[in-house]
């Protein structure tokens, strides 16, 4: 355990450090339909994005993007007055959140740089003009607002919020994480009472070990998800409340929507989404994202995810004669889920990837990190895939765990070995 | 009439043999006891007979049906060590063990009230486990035990850490359970109980069996032929006067009194008597029957005696 320690300290430092890297090494090519012509080959590529302009109707542009293989178009539409500070992308994949900052930057020095030069021109101007030229302001920083529309097979785009998604995405995975550790820790516990004081003596005459862990796992599994139920309730009556209580300073949402798409074919947009006040972005944000499968999937992972992790805390509990001896099996339990932690920094820049696939996809660690997934959207398949896996994984585990059950409760004095726990499971009825 | 047959068990865990085909028969309506050193095999017996663990080897029997999970509402179980659950109200937690045992929840409560009065409980009805005392856990747990009347009743060390009126209590249930038609089994390291209770014994030595019969039986058997004589009138060995055909042993007691020890080898009692009351006059004469302590100890060491052979 003294060297083994280090090691797994060390190891949960580096390998999601090259896990990320592995991430983003694909080459990104995204075409750029500038309208306003300012940012022609103006737009630097850096070491995975590839810039190419493209001449050609919106229409077409976005049907070339589904057979071209690029990773994204950047549509930036004609403004009549004021300088270009929004754009839109279309993409098959949620762009990730560092593509999305580097066109930003890209785009928002190259309108800075214009403002300057228009500044600099009105000094140029006599006396009178400069005058009144001067009164107008202008502030140089500018934001640039980035629309991310999804384009699916169809013929159907979903306008996608990646900010509210990644914070959704890890407030549940951590809210997963949490649930897990303290429900699967009160299953531990409760088998090392029953232990040391004996009752167990008293009730295996009775009931088959097997029975009791798994009474013991449901019973508390139940009161996990009494509670949830209870959250989710009483946060969704706190928000219907909000809503209703500023229902009349919101634009009505169908009409906020139907602004949206006309106004994305005409050229206001431009000039107009700035001033699209905050609350109604934050509530459009929200609406967007389908809040069903996100239940849906937390209930599903959480419980399955417990099942799973639930199984090895009791045959942890089982082995063991106080809780003071938890602690060496508690260490490759607890990793997966810390490693899941970790790397959930890494997933929410880039949920697509391939390293996102695969925890999503690895029972030990799918619970945390496809719940991170969810709110950008995965597609169905992927998610079929992995509760399919977690399902076996806790039914695994709950075989495994009831093996070593039956025959640590019996026994004391000394503290097994992962061999002894080995033996136990090979041992028969 | 046979209530359990447990036959030919052998049970082997990863480094050391508990039990080498051991069997034992337990007739009905028996008080059965289960002897031997620590660590010979009993509590491991006891388990399988429980169906906690199952042999490498052999059968065992329930009223000449194959033993099988349906049988565990038949059988009362109570473990060495045993505990209860200290959060919980012991009411609540006797109704949920009953339940456990196959009873409903109304029969329970009825049950449970009338043997709470009896032992005088029945204030602690509502309190935590955790609030009564060693004594009062385990009158809780002797009630769990036998509530929904089983036909065959398993004690492991029932008087352990049971005070000498709780004790008394205990035999006095047993018996009364026996005669009410249970079979009850205990296993005891408590002599005096043996001697009190038992009809029926088997001893366990080493994960072997190496005694079982009815306790007069075996009583009868290892008899041996011994007497005391408690006397007086005689100042000086009798020896002399039985003429060294019997094996003497002679301590004074006080006023003149004498207690002789005195083992008839092939002689019986009307014979030595026959002898000496011309010479002495008799207070007490008795047969020397051996005790079950004494039986216990002395099959041990032989049997372990064998073994180094």
């Amino acid at each position: 355990m003294t060297i083994l320690g280090p090691l797994l300290m060390a190891a949960m430092m580096i390998v999601p450090a090259i896990l990320a890297t592995m991430s983003d090494t694909s080459d990104r090519k995204i075409a750029v339909l500038d309208e306003t012509g300012i940012f022609y080959n103006k737009l630097q590529n850096d070491e995975h994005l590839q810039f190419y302009h493209i001449h050609s109707d919106l229409n077409t542009a976005k049907e070339n993007l589904k057979t071209n293989g690029d990773y994204a178009l950047l549509y930036i539409p004609k403004t009549e007055v004021a300088l270009p500070t929004s754009a839109i992308i279309y993409s098959e994949k949620q762009p990730n959140l560092d593509t999305k900052s580097y066109i930003r930057r890209m785009m928002g020095k190259e309108i800075e740089e214009q403002k300057l030069l228009i500044q600099i021109n009105k000094l140029k101007l006599d006396e009178a003009d400069r005058e009144i030229a001067m009164d107008i302001p202008i502030s140089i920083k500018t934001s640039i607002s980035l629309t991310t529309y999804k384009l699916s097979e169809g013929e159907g785009e979903q306008k996608t919020y990646t900010e509210i998604a990644m914070v959704i995405g890890i407030f549940t995975g951590i809210l997963i994480y949490f649930f897990i550790f303290f429900f699967g820790a009160q299953v531990m516990r409760g088998v090392i009472e029953e232990k040391t004081s004996r009752i167990i003596e008293v009730i295996i005459s009775s009931v088959k070990p097997f029975q009791l862990m798994m009474g013991k796992i449901v019973g508390i599994g139940l009161v996990g998800l009494t509670q949830l139920t209870l959250w989710i309730v009483l946060t969704a009556s706190i928000v219907g409340v909000f809503q209703i209580a500023f229902k009349d300073k919101m634009p009505n949402q169908s009409a906020m929507v139907m602004n949206n798409t006309q106004m994305v074919q005409g050229n206001a947009l431009a000039e107009v989404s700035n001033d699209e006040s905050d609350l109604t972005a934050v509530f459009e944000a929200i609406s967007s994202i389908n809040f069903g499968i996100i239940i849906f999937a937390f209930i599903f992972f959480f419980l399955t995810g417990y099942l799973l992790y639930a199984a090895l805390f009791a045959a942890v509990g089982s082995a063991v004669d106080s809780e003071a001896d938890t602690q060496q099996f508690m260490l490759p339990i607890t990793i997966p889920l810390i490693f899941a932690m970790i790397m959930a920094q890494f997933i929410i820049r880039d949920p697509e990837g391939p390293v996102a696939f695969w925890l999503s996809i690895i029972p030990l660690t799918s619970p945390i990190i496809m719940m991170i997934r969810i709110p950008f959207g995965v597609p169905y398949t992927e998610l079929a895939l992995s509760m399919v896996l977690l399902v076996a994984g806790f039914l695994f585990t709950t075989w495994m765990a009831g093996r070593i059950y039956r025959t640590g409760i019996l026994m004391y004095g000394k503290k097994p070995s992962y061999k002894d726990l080995y033996k136990w499971i090979k041992y028969k009825g | 009439m046979s209530l359990f047959n447990a036959n030919n068990i052998t049970k082997q865990f990863s480094n050391h043999t508990a039990l080498k085909s051991v069997s034992i028969e337990v007739p009905k309506q028996s008080i059965f006891g289960l002897l031997g050193p620590n660590g010979a095999g009993k509590t491991t017996l006891i388990r399988i007979m429980n169906q906690i663990t199952a042999p490498d080897e052999g059968e065992l029997f329930f009223n000449s049906e194959k033993l099988q999970p349906k049988h565990i509402y038949k059988i009362g179980y109570l473990p060495e060590e045993r505990g209860l659950y200290k959060k919980m109200k012991v009411g609540e937690q006797a109704i949920y063990l009953a339940q456990l045992k196959g009873l409903s929840r109304n029969d329970a409560v009825k049950k449970l009230k009338y043997w709470f009065e009896k032992f005088d409980i029945g204030t602690w009805w509502n309190r935590k486990v955790e609030e009564l005392s060693k004594g009062m856990q385990q009158k809780v747990q002797f009630i769990v035990t036998i509530l929904h009347e089983p036909e065959l009743l398993i004690f492991d060390e029932p008087f352990s850490g049971f005070d000498p009126i709780n004790v008394n209590l205990l035999k006095t249930e047993i018996l009364k359970l026996r005669d009410d038609g249970a079979t009850i089994i205990f296993s005891t390291h408590n002599m005096e109980s043996v001697e009190e209770l038992c009809d029926h014994i088997a001893l366990i030595n080493q994960s072997e069996k190496i005694l079982e019969g009815k306790v007069s039986e075996i009583k009868t058997q290892y008899k041996s032929n011994t007497f005391t004589l408690e006397y007086s009138g005689y100042n000086g060995s009798i020896k002399s006067i039985t003429d060294n055909q019997f094996e003497v042993s002679q301590t004074s007691l006080e006023d003149g009194r004498y207690q002789a020890t005195i083992k008839l080898n092939n002689g019986d009692a009307n014979q030595l008597l026959g002898i000496l009351i011309p010479h002495i006059k008799i207070h007490s004469f008795n047969e020397v029957i051996p005790s079950m302590n004494d039986i216990f100890i002395s099959r041990v060491a032989e049997s372990n005696a064998s073994k180094l052979n």
